[in-house]
């Protein structure tokens, strides 16, 4: 069973969701308040969506500066996952540990309607268990939700297969490449604009978003596998 | 203020209004922040010294954004 804290900053309003679909997807998963230092020995950092500290200055840059932060940054330095959502995504860009940053929608308009997003990359500890291609229906409800990256970030990020998801049929918001969602160099760290959260039960309009918190849980349950693999085989030798 | 390679949705939005409105001559607008800061400060570089490190640390996102700091009363430098 993973265990996976659900940061909550003041302003935060996706937590609870979040807590549920990690929850329903079989996960030990819980909250820590932004003042907290302390991840409670976390396997996964999820940074939910919301407008923490009312998106003042700019979206998420108030926010990373929150004590909780050095913990998620030591987390993710360790090569522990890390999902941003929305809000969450404009954290990790603020706080250096996704490249880019999000600014406002192309159109000015704050967005709140399904998107159509397309898996590009499969590797990472949220998407593990889909299947690359595949378009998924997810909500977006955004304001600064343009993905901006220099053009140089932009062909590396395409070049190391690093955008994990991608807007198709449109691009709601302008879009650099029309990212939706994007990985660090090491793959532990993960931003998504739209809510996969809101998207974890037929009742919830469809359960397309439900596989990025059983991607974790499978992810981890994989690596405990090994681990007692490689105990076992230390055994043996001795 | 947005960097000038980025699309400015607003600032494009208020050029078109100014055309609308008949004011000619208007090549490019673009919209941005001014923040205004009261520094105790040693002297007028220490106050600027210390601004610029503020925008490099929190006020400014040097991926999104550019800035100037200016003394009140003084062009920005």
């Amino acid at each position: 069973m993973t265990r996976v804290a659900v940061i909550v900053f003041p302003g935060s309003n996706c937590d609870a969701d979040t807590l549920a679909a990690a929850r329903q997807a079989g996960s030990d998963a819980y909250f820590v308040w932004h003042r907290d230092g302390d991840l409670r020995q976390a396997d996964v950092v999820i940074l939910p969506g919301g407008f923490s500290y009312g998106d003042y200055l700019r979206s998420g840059a108030i926010a990373r500066f929150s004590p909780v932060m050095a913990a998620v940054t030591a987390h993710a330095r360790a090569g522990g996952p890390v999902l941003g959502i929305c809000n969450g995504f404009q954290i990790l860009c603020e706080a250096g540990l996704l490249p880019g940053g999000l600014m406002r929608n192309a159109r000015l308009r704050f967005l709140s309607r399904p998107v159509w997003v397309r898996v590009e990359q499969t590797g990472t500890p949220f998407t593990c268990l889909y299947e690359k291609g595949e378009v998924l229906e997810l909500p977006i409800a955004h304001g600064d939700g343009r993905y901006v990256v220099d053009a140089r970030t932009a062909a590396e990020l395409e070049a190391t297969n690093r955008v994990v998801w991608r807007y198709v049929r449109d691009n709601p918001n302008g879009s650099t490449n029309d990212i939706a969602g994007v990985a660090n160099a090491a793959g532990n760290v993960v931003g998504i604009m739209p809510h996969p959260e809101r998207r974890t039960a037929p009742a919830l309009g469809g359960q397309d978003g439900a596989r990025v918190f059983h991607s974790m849980e499978a992810r981890h349950a994989t690596q405990h596998a090994v681990d007692v693999r490689a105990v076992d085989d230390r055994h043996l030798r001795v | 203020m947005p960097r000038a390679a980025l699309l400015d949705p607003q600032g494009q939005a208020v050029e078109h209004a100014l055309q609308a409105l008949g004011f000619e001559g208007v090549a490019r607008v673009r919209v941005g922040k001014h923040l205004v800061l009261e520094l105790t400060a040693a002297s007028p570089d220490d106050a600027l010294a210390r601004a610029r490190a503020m925008c490099d640390r929190l006020l400014a996102n040097p991926v999104t954004e550019d800035y100037d700091v200016a003394l009140d009363g003084e062009a920005p430098r």
